[in-house]
């Protein structure tokens, strides 16, 4: 298995949110892919969306933009 | 990409399916809303298919048949349509949330719910069904195949004991419906849902229920019906009682082709050449040192999934890794299967799901071997 590195990870209650949160950084030109949700995490939706941590900034921004609440942002060894 | 993910949907349709939604789209009226010719195309195809598929599993009228988007629409007009308060059901902890969900929201309307459990591999007893009839049983409800572990469920057994009982019988037939052959008259079953996108090959949003003769369901929907216009009512006449509102033609006509496509092809050719691919990637992958198989694989008789887990490492990260290294589509997590997971402690770690259909290939299931060595070593 691969090496694990620190990464942000949004959680999501529907799979909506998860379209919106992708479209909406999509558009922000902000990195980051759809993955499934890292088991140290649990989450209503099988979905989860990873950044890096250096672009937290625009994620939060994006977060904001989508309506998804500040509690779904956690930092994950990924 | 190699998408090894058939159990959700299968990916790969046949031609004949695209070409025939494409001319569906092209020629189709609304069924039953007049006698126009685009009307009569839709009324006809759709009449069509209710008798293919009322042959396909051993109705004996078309108008058993009724077209839902899906299964969990058929198994909600089903549970919810034969149930009343008082009414005991006898359902298996292998049912996925469209049994379970409907069968929860019907408890809390005072039905009697009892569960059956598993054993180590994953199967359910007979006997423990029977020890758990009661006067008041109304409905034992199964899935033919779990779409967790492909462990496939005996369901003529139980509909011999259902009929004996005078219990009905409802099967969830999603992961089976045109792999498995499923007679509801020899097998005694009152209630089949199935569903289009999966075995039978058709588009998304297609399903539907067989309601044997005799058997009494509620509608869940009234509405437009294009007959009986001044009846207040739903009309009684199946398939019309439980059909409101517009069905979606164009997709049935692409479940037409997919029935026919099966039908040409056999049934038991595309089952053998699955499960071949299915059994190639379990021997393949058995003796890696950390890897836990979930379910029955001492028999045939199951369906081309293979759900497994790594020591333990998340599902998700497991199915991640094989997407971003490899480009092998599975799926991780939970599978909507509750009970099930909580019988083989995975609740936390869910588990990865293989499951293969006949357009894959030998060579795809040697790359997913090779990427799950490499990936464990």
């Amino acid at each position: 298995m691969r090496k694990k590195e620190l990464k942000l990870i949004v959680t999501f209650h529907t799979t909506a949110d998860a379209m919106a949160l992708e479209k909406a950084a999509k558009q922000e030109k902000l990195k980051g892919r759809l993955i499934p949700v890292p088991r140290e995490l649990s989450s209503g939706c099988g979905m989860s969306w990873k950044s890096e941590i250096e672009d937290k900034e625009k994620l939060l921004a994006v977060m904001k933009e989508t309506g998804i609440e500040l509690e779904e942002l956690h930092e994950c060894m990924v | 990409m190699i998408y090894l993910d058939n159990a959700a949907t299968t990916l790969h349709k046949p031609k004949e399916v695209i070409e025939a939604v494409t001319k569906a789209l092209n020629t189709m009226g609304n069924a039953g809303r007049g006698q126009g010719d685009a009307s009569l195309v839709s009324a006809r195809t759709i009449y069509d298919t209710r008798e293919l598929l009322a042959n396909f599993f051993g109705g004996k009228d078309a108008r058993e048949i009724v077209f839902t988007s899906n299964s969990t629409e058929s198994l909600n007009i089903a549970i919810k349509g034969l149930l009343v308060p008082g009414d005991h059901v006898i359902t298996t902890v292998l049912e996925h949330n469209s049994v379970l969900r409907p069968l929860y929201e019907m408890r809390e309307k005072g039905i009697e719910l009892s569960f059956i459990g598993a054993d180590e591999k994953g199967n359910i007893q007979i006997e423990d069904i029977e020890n758990s009839i009661k006067e008041n049983t109304k409905l034992i409800v199964t899935t033919h195949a779990s779409n967790l572990t492909g462990n496939v469920v005996d369901v003529k057994k139980i509909g011999d004991l259902a009929k004996s009982q005078g219990i009905l019988y409802l099967v969830d037939a999603s992961q089976t419906a045109g792999v498995y052959p499923i007679d509801v008259s020899e097998m005694n079953i009152d209630l089949l849902a199935f569903t289009g996108h999966k075995g039978l090959l058709g588009p998304q949003g297609t399903g539907g229920l067989l309601v044997r003769e005799g058997v009494e369901v509620l509608p869940l929907l009234s509405g437009g019906t294009g007959v009986q216009t001044f009846l207040k009512t739903q009309p009684l006449e199946m398939p019309t009682r439980l059909e409101a509102g517009t069905l979606n033609g164009h997709g049935i006509a692409g479940l037409h082709a997919g029935v026919e496509y099966i039908n040409r092809l056999g049934m038991d050719k595309i089952r053998e050449k699955e499960l071949a691919l299915m059994w190639q990637f379990y021997h393949g992958i058995e003796a890696i040192e950390g890897i836990k198989i979930y379910g029955d694989f001492d028999t045939d008789c199951r369906t081309a999934v293979v759900s497994l887990n790594f020591k333990d490492y998340g599902s998700g990260e497991f199915s991640e890794e094989l997407l971003e290294e490899y480009q092998i589509t599975t799926r991780a997590g939970g599978h909507c299967a509750p009970l099930y997971h909580e019988h083989f402690k995975t609740k936390e770690q869910g588990m990865v799901r293989f499951s293969f259909s006949h357009f894959n290939t030998k060579e795809e299931v040697e790359m997913a071997i090779k990427a799950i060595k490499e990936m464990t070593n």
